[in-house]
């Protein structure tokens, strides 16, 4: 430029303030001025799409008749699986998703054909208007049969640890228990179970939508509700048979995904922008809610069977757990999620000899994919199901049951070989037993409980270990791209996706902590493949730790720079030179970041910077199960108190106390937002959400008139939310901090315990009642049933005592 | 044309297709992409905009655009999340929910705003002042809002620090004056008067009727339904009458929940328990006692109610008027006696006799805004111990709102007690088949179904300890 812009005035400091700084985007939120997809203005010659979607969970394709669909009002288009140019999958791993059907129906609500018409009734009316000609073959529909009959999507998977013996027989007809070599023969507690873990769906408030626009050099430009554009340009460019640089995914801002747009938003991206490099326009693909939840992945559904041998202090020896992932029809991201579902078998505890198999089968219903803890949740269910057995056959306080068996220094070494280097998971939880009050809560709900013959109340504190990296070693990495300009305002750009978690309000306070410059002052951009390539997901809670640590990287060039330039140019020395609250200072001399930046302008230093990063240590060896997958774990733990109407399985959460570890925070307010949230999305998991699907595979529960996630009544009266102080980070992680994305979804687990705390009162504790989830009141009334109609007071399921 | 006021501008716009909604014609015709879509079916509130009517200026209503007839917002005052901020100044509630940290994908965001600034607007000084029901108010208001991100605990305390902070001297009128309510569509009828009314059914038999288009709108959305006419019911003053009567209350057949409620609230508690419960906030402002029996549900959660009550019905249209026991209004799923061109013009609902008590339970997965798994309406005197004049009746037992008289018959003229209750019990197994769906199965309906009279047991024998969950 010819001549500068007048350097602007410096802001006010905002130091009090920017460490709890709001999402940077909360004034648009609340003035409705946030812009979504499906909120850009529509182009002149614009196209909208729908998809016609499988009828059979799983059938021979023998033909479509689609004259009526051509014919109908304003339909422009008609696209088949013939039409694709280049490949027609969409797999995010491994192949297994067709765009559109091809041959075989795979799942109900399958892709088969997409019509583009004027406008999106018109192109939905005439999706109704085909025939699908198909015969339907046998589906499989469950997932325990599937392993039975071997189908599965990916192989089976083992972690084993010690004493090779066939623990499995041995358990089985309970007849004899094997001590661990060397060993004093003790008292040994045998108990086992079976739990049967439901699915989840997203329900992200904006449903699935892309729209992509077909550019004049044959380039593709795609505006995508996506938590990884990388993959919607990689996916696109195979779809279209284009190289990557002539495609572009754009994403400013998501509202919701937790998983669901991890892998599941491709296929719209893929599916909008064929239907606009044939057509020449504009496509935007938006799906309606019920074709929404048909066709997308959910969280996995998880039978599980666990066997747990313990001393008379109920401290685990043996440990059995077996895993089973209902994964729907293709692998898309279940490898990872079974495999850290076995990460997670042993969530905060030591369990002994052990012995996890996580399996993969195949059903013919719409393939599950990412969510929030991905695998992790159902994972811990077992061993906390244990925890509460053992502590009914004991006669203990399930708490304490827990406390005898978490990690400790001496015993810190997972099932899968990586050792604990922080041991933060006891303290905290003696923290929040007194913070919550738990031993004094826990007489007077045993006292309340013997008075009151209806309703019943219970307590559960349960832990959470959580580890942090992708387990896919690749993906840990990201880059950062970071522009100055002559005012002094700072642009940054990032691999990863905003979708509420306020990413991007803790990326620009990493950028403005660097310079020390008010928040203000930086701004960030629409995350696009054309200005920071080859991305992760923003998935696996990494968001912050990788892209954050990336932007600083890009930041420390530019500061560097910076300093080389005041020290040359105003003959400071160097080492006395710091940025200080807009200001760059040395002894006794200082100049505002507006003045430095016009000055290094004018020196010609260059005032961008790319910045990169990729997470140290981690690997992980498949063949043996063993290794170190995470960079660290992030802890936490809750308190969760339920009262249950034994009349009608009713219940209500009174009160929740947490206590969460999150290192030193880079934003508390936002990070308790995400704990928050997770907790009552998880707690809707455990209770109010619950999928059906009819004999013939068809889902049923395709809106928020059935599928219930928590309102706002659901939240407790009490919820008492604290993050651990004083823990930073043991490994060097951006600024000490820990991911919070996805563990606090887990402390929702204590209510689960809880709800089953309050059905063992019945039996006056001495009874570990079953309880699959989510606990509807449907489950846990039936569970009450199941308990007054024992005629005599059952022992602990299954199992029987050896002395 | 369709004209109204919109953030204080006047719209004026071609007349819809009568199946239109309000969120179609702001998003799509008018551009207003604010107000945003998460479900199409009423049960979300991302879609809240409020609309305040002629009739009631001052009164805020918040509704789901989603499943709001576009006609319906002729000669209103409509605001959407656009026009709450001044220029750069936000409105305090605005303010306090990025104070709080109560936005997090912001999808949710302007519905909840919205539904807050109902309440703000709605809100009388006494409120201010007492704030001992401000949670239940809250609560009431944002029934009907659901969000993903937050887990809800931000925008409570946004509220809550709104909701008590006096708001400044208030604009006096900055409202532009409303145009008047004209809508001179032709499939979509509008009239102002029940001789109007008559003469819209001799022209077009066949039409359906719409109301607050709770249950009508969410089917036309989910089925892409079309309409050649639709005859509207809104604008009727005399369906929206609530009466004292010799024998208890005329209740229009247009009256909305949110209008019984006060009624509910003074003479009815149980009633007014059930309507907190009944769909949301939004719903509320929109459904009405009429359309909740003339939809005929099995599910339905006032019928059981009315059917406890001995409610009669004032039936009127191209059939002349008549007066019918609601007993015999269903016939079966889904159908009534009730032929085309005919409308329910009002609900007479005897009031409760000295010693008469009313019982309401509705069982749902969900707490707020759910569909009844079960419902269970319970009437009776009772002198001393002894029950009499029992009608018990249920929703989600049986193909239409049903009483259960082998049931009553077992209670009449007797206390409940243990033995008595086992005798309950098996009358009403022997009673119905209940139904099997989503929400429920039959062995849950039937088990929780029976345990609701002993609820019943345990009310009329004031044993100490809890009874029901409590609600904070
Ligand atoms: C999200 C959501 C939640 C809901 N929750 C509940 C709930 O908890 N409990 C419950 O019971 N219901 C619930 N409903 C259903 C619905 O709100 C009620 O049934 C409501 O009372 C219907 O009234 P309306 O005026 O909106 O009917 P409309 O949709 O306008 O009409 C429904 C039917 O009744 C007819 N009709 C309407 N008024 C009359 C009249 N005066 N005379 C003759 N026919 C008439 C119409 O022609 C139409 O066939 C819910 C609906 C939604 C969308
Ligand atoms: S869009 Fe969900 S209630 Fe209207
Ligand atoms: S902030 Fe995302 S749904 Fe509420």
């Amino acid at each position: 430029m010819r001549k500068l812009i007048p350097a602007p005035a410096p802001l006010p400091s905002d130091a009090a303030t920017r460490h709890s700084a709001p999402h940077d985007s909360a004034v648009a939120h609340v003035t409705g001025r946030a812009i979504y997809v499906d909120d850009l203005p529509a182009h002149a010659r614009m196209g909208y799409l729908a998809v016609g979607l499988s009828p059979h969970a799983h059938a021979r394709l023998d033909g479509l008749t689609l004259d009526a669909v051509r014919q109908s009002p304003g339909v422009i288009d008609v696209i088949t699986a013939a039409d694709i140019p280049g490949r027609n999958e969409v797999g995010a791993v491994y192949p297994g998703d067709p765009l559109l059907a091809e041959r075989e129906l795979r799942y109900a609500g399958q892709p088969v054909f997409a019509v583009v018409a004027t406008d999106l009734v018109s192109a939905r009316r005439a999706v109704d208007k085909a025939v699908i000609h198909a015969t339907p073959l046998p589906a499989s529909l469950d997932a325990v049969e599937a392993i039975a009959q071997g189908l599965t999507v990916l192989p089976v998977h083992h972690h084993e640890r010690a004493t090779p013996l066939d623990r499995g027989s041995a358990m089985k007809n309970n007849t004899q228990t094997r001590e661990a070599p060397g060993e004093a023969p003790a008292a040994s507690h045998c108990v086992s179970g079976t739990l049967s873990i439901g699915g989840q769906e997203h329900f992200y408030l904006e449903g699935q939508i892309a729209q992509a626009e077909a550019l004049d050099d044959d380039g593709i430009r795609i505006l995508t509700s996506s938590q990884h554009p990388s993959e919607v340009q990689k996916l696109v460019a195979e779809v279209l048979d284009r190289p990557l640089h002539s495609i572009v995914a754009e994403v400013r801002r998501m509202g919701g995904g937790f998983g669901g747009k991890e892998s599941q938003a491709a296929a719209l991206g893929a599916m909008a922008a064929l239907a606009a490099a044939r057509n020449h326009c504009t496509v935007r693909f938006r799906l309606p809610r019920r074709d929404d939840m048909l066709m997308t992945g959910k969280r996995h559904p998880f039978e599980t069977h666990y066997e747990v041998t313990t001393d008379d202090r109920g401290i685990l020896r043996d440990t059995t757990i077996s895993l089973i992932g209902n994964c729907g029809h293709s692998p898309d991201l279940s490898e990872g999620v079974v495999d850290r579902a076995m990460f997670h078998a042993d969530n905060a505890y030591y369990l002994g000899n052990a012995r996890v198999t996580g399996h993969r089968a195949m059903t013919h219903t719409a393939s599950n994919t990412a969510f929030r803890g991905f695998g992790g949740p159902q994972g811990m269910m077992p061993i906390e199901a244990a925890m509460d057995d053992i502590a009914r056959r004991l006669g203990l306080d399930p708490l304490d049951v827990r406390k005898r068996n978490l990690y400790t220094d001496q015993k810190d070494e997972t099932h899968y070989g990586q050792r604990l280097d922080q041991h933060l998971i006891g303290p905290l939880i003696d923290q929040l037993e007194k913070q919550s009050d738990y031993r004094h809560r826990r007489q007077a709900i045993t006292a309340f409980n013997q008075e009151n013959p209806i309703i019943k109340r219970g307590l559960a504190l349960t832990p959470v270990k959580f580890g942090i990296s992708f387990t896919a070693q690749h993906l840990n990495q990201a880059g950062a791209l970071l522009a100055i300009y002559t005012d002094g305002s700072v642009l940054i750009n990032h691999g990863g996706t905003e979708m509420g978690q306020g990413l991007h309000t803790k990326v620009c306070q990493i950028v403005a902590r660097v310079f020390d410059i008010p928040l203000g002052r930086v701004r960030i951009s629409a995350t696009r493949t054309d200005k920071v390539p080859n991305t992760s997901p923003t998935a696996a809670s990494s968001g912050a730790d990788l892209n954050g640590m990336a932007a600083r990287d890009a930041a420390l060039t530019l500061r560097a720079r910076l300093l080389d330039l005041a020290a040359e140019q105003y003959r400071q020395p160097r080492d006395s030179l710091t940025f200080s609250d807009g200001q760059l200072i040395a002894d006794g001399w200082s100049m505002p970041w507006e003045a430095l930046i016009q000055a290094a302008y004018l020196k010609r230093v260059p005032l961008s910077a790319t910045g990169f990063y990729s997470t140290p240590t981690i690997h992980y060896d498949k063949t043996t199960g063993k290794g170190h997958p995470f960079f660290y774990y992030a802890y936490g733990a809750a308190v969760s108190e339920v009262e249950i109407d034994t009349l009608t399985g009713e219940h209500r959460l009174r009160r929740v106390d947490i206590l969460h570890d999150v290192g030193d925070s880079l934003n508390p307010a936002i990070d308790r937002g995400q704990i928050e949230g997770g907790f009552i999305q998880g707690a809707g998991w455990l209770t109010t959400e619950e999928l059906k699907w009819d004999d013939k595979g068809t889902l049923l529960t395709t809106g928020p008139a059935t599928y219930k996630i928590p309102a706002y009544s659901d939240t407790p009266p009490v919820f008492n939310v604290a993050l651990l102080e004083g823990h930073p980070c043991s490994q060097a992680t951006i600024y000490r901090s820990k991911a919070v994305g996805e563990p606090p979804f887990m402390l929702a687990l204590s209510v689960w315990s809880a709800l089953r705390d309050a059905l063992s009162s019945l039996t006056n504790y001495t009874t570990s009642p079953a309880l699959d989830v989510p606990a509807t009141p449907e489950r846990i009334l039936l569970a009450v049933e199941a308990i007054k109609s024992a005629s005599t007071p059952a022992a602990c399921p299954e199992g029987a005592d050896h002395g | 044309m369709l004209s109204f006021t919109l953030n204080d501008h006047p719209v004026q716009c071609k007349s819809p297709a009568p199946e239109t909604s309000a969120l179609t014609l702001l998003r799509t015709t008018l551009g207003q992409c604010g107000t945003k879509e998460g479900c199409a079916s009423g049960d979300c509130g991302a879609c809240t905009i409020t609309i305040t009517s002629p009739e009631a200026p001052g009164r805020y209503k918040s509704v789901n655009a989603c499943i709001l007839p576009a006609h319906q917002l002729a000669g209103c005052h409509v605001t959407t999340v656009e026009g709450l901020a001044k220029e750069t100044q936000l409105h305090p509630v605005q303010q306090a929910m990025v104070e709080h940290h109560a936005s997090q994908c912001g999808f949710c965001t302007p519905g909840i705003v919205m539904s807050l600034y109902a309440l703000y607007e709605n809100r009388q000084e006494v409120d201010m002042v007492d704030d001992s029901h401000l949670d239940h108010r809250i609560e009431q208001a944002l029934s009907g809002n659901l969000c993903r991100c937050t887990g809800y605990r931000p925008i409570r305390d946004a509220a809550r620090a709104v909701m008590t902070t006096p708001s400044g001297p208030r604009p006096a009128q900055d409202k532009a004056p409303v145009p008047p309510a004209v809508s001179t569509a032709r499939d979509y009828l509008l009239p102002t008067s029940l001789s109007d009314l008559h003469a819209c059914l001799a022209r077009h038999p066949d039409a359906p009727l719409v109301a607050g288009g709770t249950d009508l709108m969410v089917e036309a959305n989910a089925r892409l339904r079309t309409f050649d006419t639709l005859i509207d019911l809104t604008r009727l003053p005399e369906l929206k009458q609530i009466m004292p009567l010799q024998e208890g209350w005329y209740i229009g057949g247009g009256v909305t929940f949110e209008a019984l409620l006060p009624l509910a609230e003074k003479h009815y508690p149980a009633l007014a328990e059930l309507l907190y419960r009944l769909g949301s906030r939004q719903i509320r402002e929109q459904a009405t006692v009429g359309g909740n029996i003339a939809n005929a549900s099995p599910i339905g959660d006032t019928p059981p109610i009315w059917l406890a009550l001995n409610a009669e019905l004032i039936l009127d249209g191209l059939s002349g008027e008549r007066r019918l026991p609601l007993d015999e209004f269903f016939t079966g799923y889904r159908t009534t006696v009730l032929g085309a061109g005919n409308y329910i013009k009002a609900l007479i609902l005897p009031s409760l006799a000295r010693h008469q008590a009313l019982w309401v339970w509705k069982l749902s997965k969900r707490r707020d805004d759910d569909i009844s798994a079960v419902l269970m309406a319970a009437s009776a005197t009772v002198t001393g111990d002894r029950l009499d004049h029992v009608r018990i009746a249920f929703g989600g037992m049986a193909a239409t709102p049903a009483r259960a008289p082998a049931l009553e018959q077992v209670l009449e003229g007797h206390r409940l007690t243990a033995a008595r209750l086992a005798m309950a019990r098996q009358a009403l197994a022997e009673e119905f088949t209940p139904l099997d769906d989503v929400r429920a199965s039959s062995t849950y309906r039937r088990i929780a179904a029976g345990n609701l009279i002993e609820r019943l047991y345990w009310h009329l024998n004031a044993v100490p300890g809890h009874k029901e969950l409590t609600h904070a």
